[in-house]
């Protein structure tokens, strides 16, 4: 059941409208219920082929040998593909916004970094006859050390997981093995505060479940172009990721998607549209390439893991003085997104509330297990779990209603966020108020009265004195090198470190790379700046 | 054997958009010669209602009725660039793209009209069913059809409109954490309550409650649709689901639903919800983003329900039987909390 509260902030909004504020049914309602909706895999070409690929049994391995005699002779098989044959067989996702290095590969070469891991495709007429030659590939694995544990990843000794980060952690503005946030002195606050209450939490994988699993089929088109027939969530991110693993322009690809059977972050990946494409090309006929249950449940991307350590301050009062976070993302053997998601938990913390002293430190960890991404609620969802249990226990420790203490903590209009922003919009208050009336749970008439819009800014606008390493030196980030990088960009802030010349040359032409788009993504997150 | 009630809550906010900003998204909106409207995206609707969302944004902008538009997503070769359905920036970013490209076909159109009825432009108003007239004086009228048939075949000029959207691309300061990680913030509280078996460890959801804040529900039947599957998915979250139930040793991984276990018709219980809105100075019509958030405060509220009820704490996700049952075996029995 809902209820639209119109009641509440209407003197901020005209309701007024025509369309807007209807319930509408949906555009593509009738299609849904009558089975008549096209997904990607409704698109049975003639002639389609059918990929599958072999999956390491190792969690961690050098690749010794792989013999492949037995399953080309297989019946059905039109083409097996090693990584030699990826054109561009190292990428990561954030490349097309230039953070992050390249880090994984399509297809395995020598070493393997997780259970599952692909090292082979194998095209056949049938995917009863790619999982026949599946069993008949031989491969000798050397076992490593693996290592699941994110705080033991980034212990001294610990197996090295992936070569491009040799201290299993991403590092972020090419100096910190994690992002930081640090808004006034939360050391000195919990020195003084009433009470500190330090906890541990701990999240596990969660598989995102859709109905449909990751898939794609591509079909060679006129003009040497491909048509190709996808799950993907991002379109052109799909696309452009494929045009850089298959180093080809962007526009090579005809991609046609937009009716997903349920993504919530499990679909932008691009795993299966590069190797159906490769297919495509390699055997001049359609191929496709669709997860199966199992593939889609332990190999496809989770939600990754997070570990996350809160101390609180807080005094008998109830307000909170300091919160100190640790937390760590579990990436699993490459990046794919949880970089971006420390730094957006970073951003997240402390929480809804205002709380003069936060301290945080966010890592993403690189373990031996199956690569994780985004998933609904990317990067704070195991935070909030976090945060609101703590909060629920630091109420109890001082004697207060869990929804009265939220409203005395919670943020309110003008008053200053740990990311250093002016917090505006806000309506937390609100929600408890209203979500405590509707469960018929008592609060009292002063906490009735609290509002979003008043008693925020003045002393809480301000910005604390904080300690920072700020002497520590840092290196000139390197530019990196991605493919929508033409020319380097000069970042804005920095004053030029020569004097320009008067004529400056034009960038050395990258030939070997073909342009996909522009330089529109260029001067991005964390790693370029300063 | 002793079933225990407890009520939990949590309450939370959520960043609309990618963090950092820096994702723009495109549309294009164009008038076919009977005056209907197709929205060409790149976007992808996963079942979340964003061709139904967007087509409302547009019909509304352009002033006329929902049925007169239709949105065609994910071509690359006709829809333009988008940076992906994903960080609930469906409703805010694309949502935005298109008002803009909606508002620039309607000042095509209304010139065309204008021309039509030899009246000043700013002096027109559409009526939201088809029509466009002069403020004031309904008679004097012209259908979008009739503007449509007059613009391509008598004017030589082409209703249809470009739109982008893009939150530039924030900086981070690596020492201080200094950023501007979106524009806007959605809001929840949700209150639980359970009921924990003590000889079991089993948790059974009893009913929710629950206010979301949203800027504004655009369409009231998608948010809903919205914020019921997404507090299931909070607690099946919290409850059942992982690919790895003994992380971080990686061992019993499941591989299908028979193994991966999610709160299946019987699991479910009542989920009352209030929707706020507080408009966002930047969001289509106010409107901020529900998709991700719905499932966030559900895992807190339902893990301090359970402390409620038995007075244990679950800090590793799922809570799981097992945990329950240990964490109550630990602590020498349920001890039940004060009821709320």
């Amino acid at each position: 059941m809902l209820e639209l509260r119109k009641d509440i902030f209407a003197d901020e909004r005209d309701d007024n409208l025509k369309e807007i504020g209807k319930g509408t049914q949906r555009q593509d309602m009738l299609g849904h219920i009558t089975g008549t909706s096209s997904y990607f895999n409704d698109h049975q070409l003639q002639g389609m082929l059918h990929l599958k690929v072999v999956r390491s049994t190792q969690a961690h391995a050098r690749l010794r040998r792989i013999d492949t005699t037995d399953a080309e002779r297989s019946a059905g098989v039109r083409r097996i593909i090693r990584g030699a044959d990826v054109p561009v067989n190292l990428n990561t996702l954030l490349s097309l916004i230039n953070f992050g290095k390249d880090d994984e590969p399509s297809l395995a070469v020598d070493k393997v970094r997780y259970k599952g891991e692909p090292i082979l495709a194998i095209v056949a007429d049938s995917e009863r006859e790619a999982f026949e030659a599946i069993a008949k590939v031989r491969i000798d694995y050397e076992p490593l050390p693996t290592v699941f544990d994110v705080e033991d990843a980034l212990k001294p000794g610990a197996p090295v997981v992936n070569e491009t980060y040799p201290k299993n952690a991403f590092i972020y503005h090419d100096v910190y093995d994690h992002q930081r946030l640090r808004f006034g002195d939360a050391d000195a606050a919990l020195a003084t505060a009433d009470h500190v209450l330090e906890q541990r939490y701990q999240m596990s994988p969660i598989e995102h479940a859709p109905t449909e699993t990751n898939g794609a089929i591509a079909a060679p088109d006129t003009n040497g172009r491909y048509v190709v027939y996808t799950s993907t969530q991002a379109l052109f991110f799909s696309v452009d990721t494929c045009a850089k693993i298959l180093d080809v322009p962007s526009n090579t690809f005809h991609f046609i998607g937009g009716t997903v059977g349920g993504g919530f972050g499990g679909k932008v990946d691009t795993l299966t549209e590069p190797l159906a494409i490769l297919g495509a090309m390699l055997t001049g006929r359609p191929v496709r390439y669709v997860f199966g249950r199992e593939e889609e449940m332990q190999y496809g991307p989770p939600r990754g893991a997070e570990r996350i350590y809160i101390k609180d301050g807080v005094m008998r009062d109830g307000r909170i003085v300091a919160r100190k976070i640790r937390a760590y993302f579990d990436s699993g053997a490459y990046t794919r997104l949880s970089s971006y998601a420390a730094v957006k938990c970073a951003a997240h913390l402390p929480g809804p509330y205002t709380i003069p002293n936060v301290y945080g430190d966010v890592y993403c960890v690189f373990t031996n297990r199956t690569p994780a991404t985004a998933m609904r609620g990317f990067g704070v969802t195991a935070m909030d779990f976090a945060i609101e249990c703590q909060m629920d226990k630091l109420a109890n420790l001082v004697g207060m209603d869990p929804m009265e203490f939220r409203i005395l903590n919670a943020y309110r209009d003008g008053d200053m966020k740990a990311h250093r922003r002016e917090a505006k919009n806000t309506a937390l208050i609100e929600c408890v108020q209203v979500a405590a009336e509707k469960a018929k749970w008592p609060i009292r008439d002063e906490f009735k009265r609290a509002s979003s819009r008043k008693d925020g800014g003045g002393s809480r606008a301000a910005i604390p004195p904080t300690p920072t390493d700020s002497s520590r030196a840092r290196p000139t980030p390197v530019q990196q090198r991605t493919s929508y990088d033409r020319a380097p960009v000069t970042a804005t802030r920095e004053p030029p470190r020569d004097p320009p010349p008067p004529a400056p040359p034009p960038p050395p032409p990258r030939p070997a790379a073909p342009s996909h788009g522009a330089t529109r993504f260029s001067s991005v997150f964390g790693t370029r700046r300063r | 054997m002793t079933r225990h009630r407890g009520r939990g809550m949590a309450s939370i906010n959520y960043p609309i958009g990618m963090n950092l900003g820096g994702d723009p998204s495109q549309a294009l909106v164009h008038s076919n010669p009977s005056g209907k409207f197709t929205v060409a995206l790149s976007s992808i609707d996963l079942g979340q209602g964003m061709k139904s969302v967007t087509r409302q944004i547009c019909a509304e902008t352009l002033g006329v009725p929902v049925e007169d538009v239709y949105v065609d997503t994910a071509d690359s070769d006709t829809g333009p660039h988008c940076m992906g359905s994903f960080a609930s920036r469906g409703t805010h970013r694309v949502g935005n793209a298109v008002m803009a490209a909606a508002r620039e076909a309607r000042g095509v159109m209304m010139e065309a009209a204008a021309e039509e009825l030899e009246v000043n432009a700013a002096d027109l108003e559409t009526d939201g069913r088809g029509n466009i007239h002069v403020k004031g004086a309904p008679h004097r009228s012209i259908s979008t059809k009739d503007v449509a048939i007059a613009a391509q075949f008598k004017q030589g000029k082409t209703i249809s409109g470009r739109g982008i959207f893009l939150v530039p691309l924030s900086d981070v300061d690596p020492e201080t954490g200094e950023m501007s990680p979106a524009t806007c913030y959605a809001h929840a509280c949700l209150v639980a309550e359970v009921e924990v078996d003590d000889e079991t460890g089993e948790v059974a959801m009893v009913r929710m409650d629950s206010a979301y804040e949203l800027g504004r529900a655009l369409n009231p039947r998608l948010v809903e649709q919205q914020l019921v599957g997404g507090a299931w998915m909070g607690v099946s979250h919290a409850l059942y689901e992982t690919p790895e139930p003994y992380y971080p040793d990686p061992v019993h991984g499941p591989r299908d639903f028979v193994e991966y276990l999610m709160p299946g018709p019987g699991d479910i219980c009542p989920h009352d919800i209030a929707v706020l809105e507080r408009p966002a100075p930047d969001g289509p019509f106010g409107a901020k983003g529900p998709g991700e958030m719905c499932a966030n405060p559900v895992l807190p509220a339902v893990a301090n329900a359970i402390f409620n009820a038995v007075g244990v704490r679950i800090d590793d996700l799922p809570i799981t039987p097992e945990k329950v049952l240990r964490a109550i075996k630990a602590q020498g029995g349920a001890r039940p909390q004060a009821r709320r």
